[in-house]
Parts: C-alpha cells; sequence; structure tokens
C-alpha cells in the first residue's frame, strides 16, 4: 500500500472519530436554551467531518504509486539518507523540551545547540561552544528581562 | 488638508523624528527576524518607551518605524529558513523559500523589500486621499460577507492542486479547518476536541502548528539529505541583489494590483493582512499566463511579490478604521489603539480636527517609515543572506532551537514544544507523501474566523438565507467558486485542445 493511502485511511479514521463526536457527544451535552439556536457548536464539525471523509477517501481511491524519485527525498529510498541523524535530533528537541524547565534556559540550550552540532559531525567545539552560550544568554536576556515571559535561566537545584 | 499635510511633514521630517523611524525601523526588523515575535508582540514591548517620550506624533512615529520593520524582518525569516513567525507571512514562503534555495535569497529580500515598499507607499498614497471616504464604505461590511471573504481567501488553496494533488489539496484543507475547530469557541463558551487536556483549551497555537508545518520538516530534510543544503554557489549568488528588468516589468503590474487589493482588504476591519496575502496569491496565481503558473510555488518572483505588497498595503489599510472611527481592525491595530489613549489621544471622527497634526504625522510617518526602511535593508540584505552561507552542521542546531523558542515564546508553556516535535513528525511524514501543508495552515488559520462569522450570520438571519439575501456574499462566494474553479476548466480545455490537435 502507498503512503499517500495509508495517510488517507489513518486520516479517515480520525475523520470518523471526530464525527462521531460532532454527531453524537456535543449535542448530548448542550444546554436546552442553546438548541433554539440556528448553529450549535457541532454544525460546522458535522460538515467538516463529512467532507473529511470524502476527502480521506477520494485520496485513498486516486493514490497511485508514482516512480521512484532520483532527485529529491523519496519514501522508499529512506535507508539512502541520515535518517540516524534525523532520529538523533528529534530525540534531542523531545529532550529539551523535559528538561527546559528542571535544567533551566540556558544549561538546556547550551546542551542542545552543542550536542544538535556534533550530531551533525561538528567537532569544533571550542567555536560551537561559546557561539551557543552567547545565543542563550542574549536570548534569556531578550525574553526573560525586555519581554518579560518566565525562563528559568538555571537548574532548579541552582536556587535561582 | 493641504496645511494639514504641511504640519504632517514638518513634523515628520524634523531630525529627532527621523532618528526616531530609524531606531523603530531597526529594532523592528531584528527582533521581528525571530520566528514567534510579530509586529504586535513588538510594538507591545515598544509602548512603554514611546509613551515615555511624551509627544504623540515622535511616539506614534517611533511605533510606525518599528511596526514595518518587524513586518520586513518576519518575511526574513519565512524567506531564509521557511519558518513564517506570523500569519500574514506565511504566504511569502511559498515562492520566497524556493528563492532563497535556488541561491537566490539576496533577490527574494530585494523583491520583499521592495515590494513592501511599494505596497507601503500606494497604501499610505491611498490613506491620504481616501481615508474619511473609506470609513463609511468598511461599515457596509457585515459578517456575512467575512464569511464569503473568508471563503474567497480559501481559494488560494487552488494554487498548490496541480495535477494529482487536488485531492490531497482539499484533504489539506480540511484538516486544518478540524484542527482549528479545537478548543474554545468564542461563539458557544464550550471547549470542543479537547479531550479533557487543559493544554487544549485554548486551541492549537498558530506559531506552533506555522513552525511544525514549514521549518521543523525543511530542516529534518536538511538532515535526511545534506546535498539539500547546497544553495547554489554561495558567495557568487549572494551578491546577485539586483532585480532585472525583465523581473520589473513582471512584478510592476503585481504590486499595482495589489497594492490597491491590499489595502481595500485592510480597510475593513478584521480582515486583514494575512487575508490579503493569501488572496493576493491566489488572484495573482490566476490571472499569470500559463507558464508564469507553473512557476508559482517553485520560486517566482510574483508569487513572492504578490502578498509582500498585499500585506503591506492592507497593514496600511488597517489604520483607515483606527484614525478615523476609532475601531482596531486587527491585533495590532488595537495595540496602537492603547498607545494612542496612553498619549491622551482618541482616534475618531474627531481626530482630524482636533489633533490634524497627529493624525497627518502619523500618515506622512508611514510613508517615511517605509522609506527609511527601504534604504537601511537593502546594504544590509547581502549580510541578512549571508546566513545561509553558515555551514549546515551550525545551522540546523539554530533553525531548530530558534524554531523550539518561537513556539515556546508563542505560548510560554513547555508542554507546546512536546506539540510542536509531534505535529514536526506528522508533517515530516505528510512531506514524504507529497501532501501540501500550506492548505492545512491556511484552513487554521482561516478556519476560526470562517466558523465564528458563519455562525453569526446564521444567528442573524436565522438560517442560510443570508447567502442569496444579501449580494455582496452572494458575489464573493461565486468570486471563490470561480477561483477555484477557474485553473481546473483551463486544465481541461488545454486538455481537450490537446486530444482535438493529436
Amino acid at each position: 500500500m502507498t503512503l499517500d493511502r495509508t495517510i488517507a485511511l489513518v486520516f479517515l479514521t480520525l475523520c470518523l472519530i471526530y464525527g462521531y463526536a460532532a454527531y453524537f457527544v456535543m449535542d448530548a451535552e448542550l444546554a436546552p436554551f442553546m438548541k433554539r439556536n440556528p448553529v450549535w457548536p457541532s454544525t460546522f464539525p458535522k460538515v467538516l467531518a463529512v467532507l473529511g471523509i470524502v476527502s480521506a477517501f477520494w485520496v485513498a481511491i486516486t493514490a497511485k504509486a508514482g516512480p521512484v524519485k532520483e532527485d529529491g527525498i523519496d519514501y522508499r529510498r529512506l535507508r539512502d539518507y541520515k535518517i540516524g541523524q534525523a532520529a538523533a535530533l528529534i530525540g534531542l528537541m523531545t529532550a529539551y523540551a523535559l528538561a527546559l524547565f528542571p535544567f533551566g534556559f540556558i544549561v538546556s540550550t547550551v546542551l542542545f545547540i552543542t550536542l544538535g552540532a556534533f550530531t551533525l559531525g561538528e567537532r569544533k567545539l571550542h567555536i560551537v561552544l561559546p557561539v551557543a552560550g552567547i545565543t542563550a544568554g542574549s536570548l534569556w536576556y531578550l525574553v526573560q528581562e525586555v519581554l518579560g515571559i518566565f525562563l528559568r535561566p538555571w537548574p532548579f537545584f541552582a536556587g535561582l | 488638508m493641504i496645511e494639514g499635510i504641511w504640519t504632517g511633514l514638518t513634523t515628520a521630517f524634523s531630525i529627532s523624528n527621523i532618528l526616531m523611524v530609524v531606531g523603530g525601523c531597526l529594532i523592528g526588523t531584528f527582533i521581528g527576524m525571530l520566528p514567534g515575535l510579530g509586529p504586535m508582540s513588538i510594538i507591545a514591548i515598544m509602548i512603554p518607551v514611546a509613551v515615555s517620550i511624551g509627544d504623540p506624533s515622535s511616539a506614534l512615529i517611533l511605533l510606525a518605524g518599528v511596526y514595518y520593520g518587524a513586518i520586513f524582518g518576519g518575511s526574513t525569516s519565512s524567506i531564509l529558513i521557511n519558518a513564517p513567525g506570523v500569519a500574514s507571512t506565511v504566504a511569502t514562503s511559498f515562492d520566497g523559500y524556493p528563492m532563497a534555495r535556488q541561491g537566490k535569497a539576496g533577490k527574494a529580500l530585494t523583491v520583499a523589500a521592495v515590494s513592501s515598499f511599494s505596497g507601503g507607499t500606494i497604501g499610505a498614497i491611498l490613506l491620504l486621499v481616501f481615508a474619511p471616504a473609506l470609513a463609511s464604505v468598511a461599515l457596509l461590511f457585515h459578517s456575512t460577507e467575512y464569511f464569503a471573504l473568508m471563503v474567497v481567501g480559501l481559494s488560494a488553496i487552488a494554487a498548490f492542486a496541480g495535477s494529482g494533488q487536488v485531492a490531497k489539496a482539499v484533504m489539506m484543507t480540511v484538516a486544518g479547518l478540524m484542527l482549528a475547530t479545537v478548543g474554545e469557541a468564542a461563539l458557544f463558551q464550550s471547549p470542543r476536541f479537547t479531550g479533557g487536556v487543559m493544554d487544549l483549551q485554548s486551541g492549537f497555537s498558530f506559531i506552533t502548528l506555522a513552525m511544525a508545518m514549514f521549518a521543523l520538516p525543511e530542516a529534518i530534510f536538511l538532515v535526511l539529505d545534506p546535498k539539500r543544503s547546497e544553495t547554489g554557489d554561495g558567495s557568487s549568488e549572494i551578491k546577485d541583489l539586483r532585480i532585472t528588468r525583465d523581473e520589473a516589468r513582471r512584478i510592476a503590474p503585481v504590486i499595482g494590483r495589489q497594492s490597491v487589493q491590499g489595502f481595500m482588504i485592510g480597510v475593513m476591519p478584521g480582515a486583514g493582512a494575512t487575508i490579503a496575502s493569501f488572496l493576493g496569491y491566489a488572484v495573482e496565481r490566476n490571472i499569470a499566463s500559463e507558464k508564469e503558473r507553473a512557476e508559482f510555488g517553485k520560486g517566482s518572483v510574483k508569487g513572492l511579490a504578490a502578498p509582500e505588497t498585499a500585506n503591506n498595503a492592507a497593514c496600511t489599510g488597517s489604520f483607515v478604521p483606527l484614525l478615523t472611527l476609532g475601531i482596531p481592525g486587527s491585533g495590532t491595530t488595537a495595540i496602537l489603539l492603547g498607545a494612542l489613549i496612553a498619549l491622551n489621544v482618541t482616534p475618531g471622527p474627531r481626530l482630524m480636527v482636533d489633533e490634524p497634526n497627529v493624525f497627518w504625522s502619523v500618515i506622512i510617518s508611514m510613508y517615511l517609515g517605509n522609506l527609511i526602511l527601504l534604504i537601511l535593508n537593502l546594504p544590509l540584505i547581502p549580510y541578512i543572506a549571508k546566513v545561509l552561507t553558515i555551514p549546515r552542521n551550525f545551522l540546523i542546531p539554530f533553525i531548530l532551537f530558534f524554531t523550539l523558542m518561537g513556539a515556546y515564546i508563542g505560548q510560554n508553556n513547555a508542554t507546546e514544544l512536546l506539540l510542536l516535535v509531534g505535529l514536526g513528525v506528522v508533517a515530516t511524514i505528510l512531506r514524504l507523501a507529497d501532501f501540501p501543508l500550506p492548505p492545512l495552515l491556511i484552513g487554521f488559520i482561516l478556519g476560526r474566523m470562517l466558523e465564528d462569522n458563519f455562525a453569526r450570520s446564521m444567528q442573524l438571519y436565522d438560517g442560510p438565507s443570508f447567502i442569496w439575501e444579501r449580494p455582496m456574499t452572494l458575489g464573493l462566494l461565486i468570486l471563490a467558486a470561480a477561483l477555484l474553479l477557474l485553473p481546473r476548466y483551463r486544465t481541461l480545455r488545454k486538455g481537450a485542445g490537446n486530444d482535438r490537435s493529436a
């Protein structure tokens, strides 16, 4: 099965769940006085659910496997690309999101940029580390001090 | 009026006010380049500075400089790293980023700067001449017309429905519209499709979705295939900033048309620069010749000039209801209204009579802001474009970091970052299967406004009769259908023609 068709079927499933919620769950919770309105919270979602189901079928029926692309990225040749690096960077981004509060903005950011560059093959850490430090420091100043958006700079155990 | 313009000119062209506009443009451009910080947040940051100046004209001149600087800064990140920080620059990335990938980053930035300048300038002239008259026209637009206008805006998806892509483009638009229904709707006061997750109560954030759909998949693609990082012979091509005579000839009519169209859309409260940019892109694509249409989405100068001109003209247009009626038509003008009130100036029909120096100096300073921006940014473009010559091992972690920061600043919430990564992975899979992602974002941006205006119209007319009872609504809906169907009709006719000749 082509990737197009798989995506269309996944989308179809999501539309069915969305449609079920719109047709059967949302209206049950509607306050009686709201039922006199010509538009309910479920009206637009109901239309969208039908449109979604139709478009998912349309894609699933018309999807065709084209020739493998020689130029550009083709999912059928994923092994030819640096998939390990991409997966490592996605993992790193997830770790960054989880580490931002406990480890503080500056430590997490310096580590994220340095490890990111290292993953991609950069070994000049004497350049990466100071650049990452300056970026993290100046951005922290902008966000916390100028914009007033809270960003803990140091790890939780530093007491700051 | 002439006296007023003269007062405005003398106020705006004083040394201290020129310095204000220069400072404002520079601050706006540099902060605006950070994804997540749009004109609205930057103006909000600058309000205390502006208020401390005391003189309303100087304060507004500073804010006008910041406004235009921020819009240009936002376009820069769209063009260079495919990270549109604000909704109005999403359409800029459709052709701006492909141009940068072809090694024409410098040229793309120049086209953007020139188009923004022209759009802003023509807008300022229109504002000067028609402001009072247009204010009354803007009031003729009701929610039914807004609903129809959003539908016209959605017709921009036709641009991404190439051969065999129609079904995918429609599916992506519906997905975007569905995402827009998540969270609490203003009209119903009840959360929908949140699954009990508190962080989804206010719905998905635009910035998270924009970063996940555009910037993140592109960065992952750059990692997957290192050859994609090569943007031609870097240093030599970045010097190629000049717009050729042929390109100038091609974009001149686009700039002319989109300045007027963008301005008119900007005048209507609530429509704003986003709709103007999508609509500008859709209209220009539809009226382009077949050969030029094929270039749209692949690095067309027309495709870049259209949204850039339209969004700047619309920003200028949004000052019409603000200055003449005291109605802020967009988030940014709402913040400016706050600044004006803090400065003891009350916008409205009396402003032109009571404080003509403020009224006219704001209009003149908008023109001045545009001019200074062009003078400041043209020499800076080669340096800004040099970002792309940074080795990929350095550049990619920074792009990812700024993408994450954009989402964080927008929502001040670490959960948003996890959402960004998740949606980014989904978007990468969709891109691998050749699903066009811009329709999803267009659907998401317009979805909420579409539903609100639809619901309001249904309530006002107690059913869908507004569609045929209001001629302007019907006309706009017919226009939307034409914009969607015309390319299809042309393709079919061409196919039939080919069959006959064969």
